[in-house]
């Protein structure tokens, strides 16, 4: 490599020599051990119930338990207990479906796309940030189902044969939706569940007791760490990221096909698909850390595997599509306001930026676009709380985002006569909040019982696990001088 | 390290595998056969007040179905005839017969048999009957051969999708408006006989005079020829044509 030299040192042993600020930060602090890794990892599970545990699951249960209670307020009442009414036929509903899918995103980005990149320092985060993202589409998938009004027909969403001779229509981008979005889960649900097999098996090993032997052992399968279950895993743990890329570009750019291939000025754009995308990912990844850093908080030795550096990259990441989006942002304003013409588009963008829900607007810019950019500076990168504090306003701002798509382009759209306002219910204010409580709290469940951290394959990335690895001077190159003696 | 499974657990995937397969097997077996709702269920018999057959009257003796069900090509709802339609011949025929007691009480009386309704339609379907019988849609297509029934029972699933199958093939239904009532009735085979029965020539039905069709594509031509003559556009995606 064009950044090492060969010196010689004066004692005469010949050394690779990397200028310290070319060298690799290393994954894991502090060098730790492998058994380290093992105890540090399991130890979350297997240790007493700390008392923050408990706290944070009195305060966010009682607050998951408002999701099954209003949706059954809901459907016990009908759809109309949310504020949706002509013309904001979408609402809340679809801008917190949105929000929730496109949070998804960095779960799959980070464990599909950045593993078959080799960016190694995905192994530490993958696993949690798969876990919030299965949480979070379980938490979109309720907005479609609950809807439409009438849950219990929800099954009409599938192509499944019935005496009624309906069948669903392929025209409709809300019908691909569906199966987007169910593929998604489905792929994300095996993904996460293969990479956990060999945590699994390390969790059924070391447990004590008979309940816990069980629990691990079942759905460990039975796996030994065999050469054969080896390769074996590596090849399925492949396909999957495989199928899973492309999931990461298409889920997004379908349910922006909700709007997108509708005529409705400020929906009607090209730009959706991408744009979409890139604002899944940013918003994604805000989520990500806004799990990851209390949680480095609380359970201090998981500190030296997910290190300053991770947040770091991630931070780089929020900074990279945070500005995508604020290209596209600016991209539409320039298409509808000065190079299309069209006189409709022109006065969508001019309502969205300056009418009823302007403000709504001027939140999406200030938290998506100009709060990133404070990352710029490796020194606010490197500070958690400003870290966590710019994350909390990318999750607020891109749910501005979604609204101001779905809000201000329904409430004025052609025809001036049929304008209208829209104030959220308590209901569906409610359910929002409490779909919060069940994410939290489904994360909560999964930090206790599973291995957070991808425990073989943090060991993989470490020094020691290169086969040609040995510790510096220990003889094993020879000093010049004695092999010429020799 | 000792196993922490017994020697069983091995068969369990297996037993797994099969005990899903029996459960996904019964389970929609049973729904379909317990849950389905009862206006789809083929061969519903009640018993009748009367024995009525329709096999003697529509089928030996011949009476058209319009004699009782008078309105049936001018109403929504096809009538069930009054005791007096009946006594119209019972005053003269088998006028002694025990098991017309409740017709002539009812007659006497002036209170209706109590017949047990069959073919259903749920309340949120609007089924007109004039409107099919007028367009050339025979009883048959609903009813089946009433005219074989000594008692009449269910011949047909009333499942929307038995409606939209018709809806959206309206040409295996038609036939000529003198032939709605004639259950038996196919249209001829023979080219030739087809193309005279719809008033025109083999040629411009684009059939070689001197073919022989099948019953079904023989349908299929008549049917289409009848759509075209008679504007049929049966609602078949608009939700609001049937449920108003």
């Amino acid at each position: 490599m064009a950044s090492e030299t060969i010196i010689q040192s004066e004692d005469g042993v010949v050394r690779l020599h990397t200028p310290p600020e070319l060298a690799k930060i290393p994954l894991v602090n502090h060098d730790r051990s492998f058994h380290w890794i093992t105890e540090n990892v399991s130890s979350i599970c297997e240790e007493k119930t700390r008392k923050w545990w408990w706290l944070a699951f009195l305060f966010f249960c009682p607050i998951a338990l408002l999701v099954p209670t209003l949706l059954s307020y809901q459907v016990a009442n009908g759809v109309g207990v949310w504020g949706e009414n002509a013309p904001f036929g979408w609402a809340w509903d679809i801008t917190n479906f949105v929000f929730w899918i496109g949070i998804g995103h960095a779960g799959t980005l980070i464990s599909a796309i950045l593993f078959l990149t080799r960016q190694k320092w995905r192994t530490s985060i993958n696993r949690s940030a798969e876990a919030m993202t299965l949480f979070a589409v379980m938490c979109a998938a309720l907005y479609p189902g609950f809807h439409v009004g009438r849950f219990w027909k929800a099954w009409y969403l599938f192509p499944i044969p019935n005496w009624n001779g309906l069948w669903q229509n392929y025209r409709s981008p809300l019908l691909w939706d569906v199966f987007a979005v169910s593929t998604y889960f489905t792929v994300s649900v095996l993904f996460w569940y293969v990479g956990l097999i060999p945590d699994l098996a390390m969790m059924r090993d070391r447990a004590k007791s008979k309940i816990k032997q069980w629990a691990y052992g079942i759905f460990a399968l039975g796996w030994r760490g065999g050469n054969r279950h080896w390769q074996h895993y590596e090849m399925a743990y492949l396909i999957l990221a495989g199928l899973s890329t492309p999931l990461v570009l298409s889920v997004h750019s379908i349910v922006s096909f909700d709007f997108a291939t509708s005529i409705v000025p400020g929906w009607h754009t090209t730009i959706f698909p991408p744009y979409f995308v890139a604002g899944a990912i940013f918003g994604g990844f805000a989520m990500v850390l806004t799990l990851m850093l209390p949680a480095r908080l609380i359970y201090p030795q998981i500190d030296d595997m997910m290190t300053r550096n991770h947040v770091d990259k991630m931070a780089k990441i929020i900074l990279l599509t945070g500005s995508i989006v604020g290209y596209a942002y600016l991209m539409e304003l320039f298409v509808a306001l000065v190079y299309a013409g069209n006189f409709y588009e022109y006065n969508a963008f001019y309502n969205r930026t300056t009418g009823w829900y302007s403000w709504h607007y001027i939140a999406m810019m200030t938290c998506n676009v100009v709060a990133p950019q404070i990352f710029w500076s490796k020194k606010m990168r490197h500070n958690y709380i400003v870290v966590f504090g710019i994350c909390q306003l990318v999750n607020a701002g891109m749910w501005y985002e979604r609204f101001v798509i779905i809000g201000t382009t329904l409430g004025q759209d052609f025809l001036p006569s049929s304008w209208g306002h829209y104030t959220p219910s308590w209901v569906e204010v409610l359910t929002f909040v409490g779909t919060f409580g069940f994410f939290v709290t489904a994360f909560l469940f999964f930090m206790r019982f599973l291995p957070m951290i991808c425990a073989f394959e943090v060991k993989a990335v470490k020094p020691e696990a290169d086969p040609h690895f040995h510790p510096q001077d220990d003889g094993h190159h020879a000093k010049p001088a004695e092999a010429a003696i020799h | 390290m000792p196993q922490i499974f017994p020697r069983g657990a091995n068969l369990v995937p297996l037993k797994i595998v099969l005990v899903l397969a029996v459960l996904g097997s019964a389970v929609p077996a049973a729904m379909w056969y317990y849950w389905t709702p009862k206006y789809t269920k083929i061969g519903y018999q009640p018993a009748q007040p009367v024995p009525f057959s329709h096999k003697i009257h529509a089928g030996q003796l011949g009476i058209d179905c319009r004699y009782c069900h008078s309105f049936v090509d001018s109403a929504a709802h096809s009538n069930i005839p009054t005791a007096q339609v009946c006594m119209n011949c019972h005053s003269q025929v088998q006028r002694d017969n025990p098991k017309l007691e409740p017709v002539r009480r009812a007659f006497a009386t002036g209170e209706a048999i109590q017949w047990v309704q069959i073919h259903k339609t749920p309340d949120h379907a609007y089924f007109n009957h004039a409107v099919h019988i007028n367009r050339g849609v025979s009883c048959v297509s609903c009813h089946g051969r009433v005219d074989q029934m000594d008692e009449v029972y269910q011949a047909e699933s009333f499942a929307m999708k038995f409606c939209l199958d018709c809806h959206r093939a309206p040409e295996n239904g038609l036939r000529p408006l003198d032939k709605v009532t004639d259950l038996g009735w196919t249209p001829p085979t023979k080219s030739s006989e087809l193309a005279a029965l719809l008033g025109t020539t083999p040629e411009k039905l684009k059939l070689k005079p001197d073919a022989t069709l099948s019953p079904a594509n023989a349908q299929k031509i008549m049917g289409n020829h009848f759509k075209d003559l008679r504007g049929v556009h049966p609602p078949d995606s608009n939700c609001a044509g049937c449920h108003r």
